[in-house]
């Protein structure tokens, strides 16, 4: 299979057996523990593991609502269809100083050279998807690959998990053991008594269940559908590995366990607030904040997405508040 | 055996979280807890605790019998606490028009064919399919959630079940 867009890259290093890529004018390279970035106001540094997890997410959300931010300096903004990769766009200081800088791309352009980077970066027995006690540890000079683990399909569900010709449900026999952290996790399933004609229809599944079984991390699967309206459940252990500044609300509501969240002003990065989410809380994230989530034990989340494309211009027109609700 | 504790609320036992302010006011969160609003509403009450433009999700404590409803788009009740069985019926003619957003309350039992019934545990999600009527059942007080869009029965307190300060 070839790609429609050309990927530039080095041959590999001769020490740590890396290969450098180029896209536009960023440059990026990774030694046994950092991945390095330049562009042409600047460099930036950051620790390997959490470069590879960030943009793990990146690839498997397709740049994913709004901005996905490495951390406080590099990342992606979605335009749906085009996307911006920027270096010290939403930092205050890069801003004022006139460090920033962006290039836009074809979306699928930027993802090939993407996937590229996290298909040579990620060694053998490395998942990037995995909580960091799950996997191995990321560094050290380039030593195979990890093919199955970055490939992974993001589950779409187009009705509801488990009903005929959807998103089946996960098993042992399906490859979805149940995760260490939810060995307690009831496994029994809804007693459904369809009619005759209606087995279509007359449909459940334990949800709870299904997330025990998740095999990754950060990584919202659309369970349910009503319209727009997108069940985006996950299973949430560590950091999450991007600071997410969402172009429209999304909300969350914890189904069990506890998830810290750190949220910041989406321009500038600058902390506004804490919020502590236990179980059957329930909270908006507001259209101008990024948000970080901290989950000490594996927990499920149910976020939840309005997957309208109206909303970014509404919002940044200031058509539609940045909150849900005004009360 | 493990020793791995994951923890679920129920209406006897939630503990809420919440908003810590560094320079941000509370109410930007909308932040309430299900089990809570359960908790202080009437059975069957479809309190709105999240929404997104038109579409919501409402909190309900089933205890006892619900009316009946009918809704021309799909919803999903998952429920959090307890155990309730869903009745599924097909009306013999649509009892909503198709355009109309929201479940409708109905004055009394549709006529029309059986469609079948779910028993559902916590954490159990149940498709509430497009064009049926439906009512709840819970020997105990339970708690459901419902992914919808806002409609006649969607009852909305913000200020009274958010975080405010
Ligand atoms: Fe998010």
């Amino acid at each position: 299979m070839s790609t429609a867009f050309a990927v530039q890259a080095s041959e590999p290093d001769n020490y740590y057996g890396y290969r450098r890529f180029k896209k536009g004018a960023f440059e990026f390279h990774r030694d046994e523990y950092f991945v390095h970035i330049r562009w042409p106001k600047g460099t930036h540094t950051m620790a390997a593991d959490i470069f590879l997890r960030a943009l793990q997410r990146d690839i498997a959300w397709n740049f994913f609502y709004g901005t996905v931010n490495f951390d406080g300096v590099f990342g992606t903004l979605n335009h749906y269809g085009t996307v911006d990769m920027f270096a010290g766009r939403f930092n205050d200081a890069y801003r004022k100083a006139g460090r920033d800088y962006n290039e836009t791309y074809k979306s699928e352009d930027l993802m090939a050279t993407f996937k590229a980077i996290l298909e040579d970066w990620t060694n053998r027995g490395y998942d990037p998807f995995a909580a960091p006690e799950e996997t191995k540890q990321p560094y050290g000079r380039k030593d195979g690959d990890n093919k199955r683990a970055i490939e992974r399909q993001r589950v779409t569900a187009k009705r509801m998990v488990g009903l005929p010709g959807d998103t089946p449900q996960r098993s042992d026999a399906g490859g979805y053991p149940v995760n260490r952290h939810f060995a307690d996790v009831p496994q029994d399933q809804p007693e459904v008594y369809p009619e005759p004609g209606f087995e279509g229809e007359v449909s459940a599944f334990n949800l709870f269940a299904y997330l025990s079984r998740s095999d990754v991390t950060w990584n919202p699967s659309v369970c349910s559908v009503v319209k727009d309206s997108l069940y985006c459940p996950t299973s949430e252990e560590f950091i999450l590995p991007v600071e997410h500044g969402n172009d429209r609300v999304e909300w969350f509501m914890q189904l069990s366990d506890e998830i810290i969240w750190e949220i910041k002003r989406k321009e500038t990065g600058a902390p506004r607030a804490r919020v502590v989410c236990r179980a059957g809380d329930i909270c908006a994230m507001p259209a101008d904040i990024r948000h970080q989530g901290f989950s000490p034990k594996r927990s499920m989340l149910l976020v939840w997405e309005n997957n309208s494309n109206a909303i970014p211009a509404l919002i940044e027109s200031g058509k539609a508040p940045v909150v849900p609700v005004v009360f | 055996m493990t020793d791995v504790k994951t923890v679920f609320g129920s209406l006897r036992n939630y503990q809420k979280g919440g908003v810590e302010v560094i320079d941000d006011d509370p109410r930007n969160y909308v932040f309430s807890n299900v089990f809570e609003v359960a908790e202080k509403s009437q059975p069957y009450e479809r309190v709105a605790v999240g929404k997104n433009f038109d579409y919501v999700i409402e909190a309900l404590r089933a205890e006892g019998t619900s009316p009946w409803y009918a809704c021309a788009h799909d919803e999903f009740a998952l429920v959090m606490d307890g155990r309730v069985e869903v009745r599924l019926m097909k009306p013999e003619t649509p009892l909503v028009p198709s355009d109309k957003s929201g479940a409708l309350r109905l004055t009394a039992a549709p006529s029309g064919r059986k469609m079948g019934r779910v028993v559902a545990g916590r954490g159990h999600m149940t498709l509430l399919p497009k064009g049926s009527a439906y009512q709840f059942h819970a020997d105990q007080p339970s708690v459901v959630t419902i992914q919808t869009i806002q409609g006649d029965v969607t009852v909305e307190r913000w200020a009274d079940i958010c975080q405010t300060k």
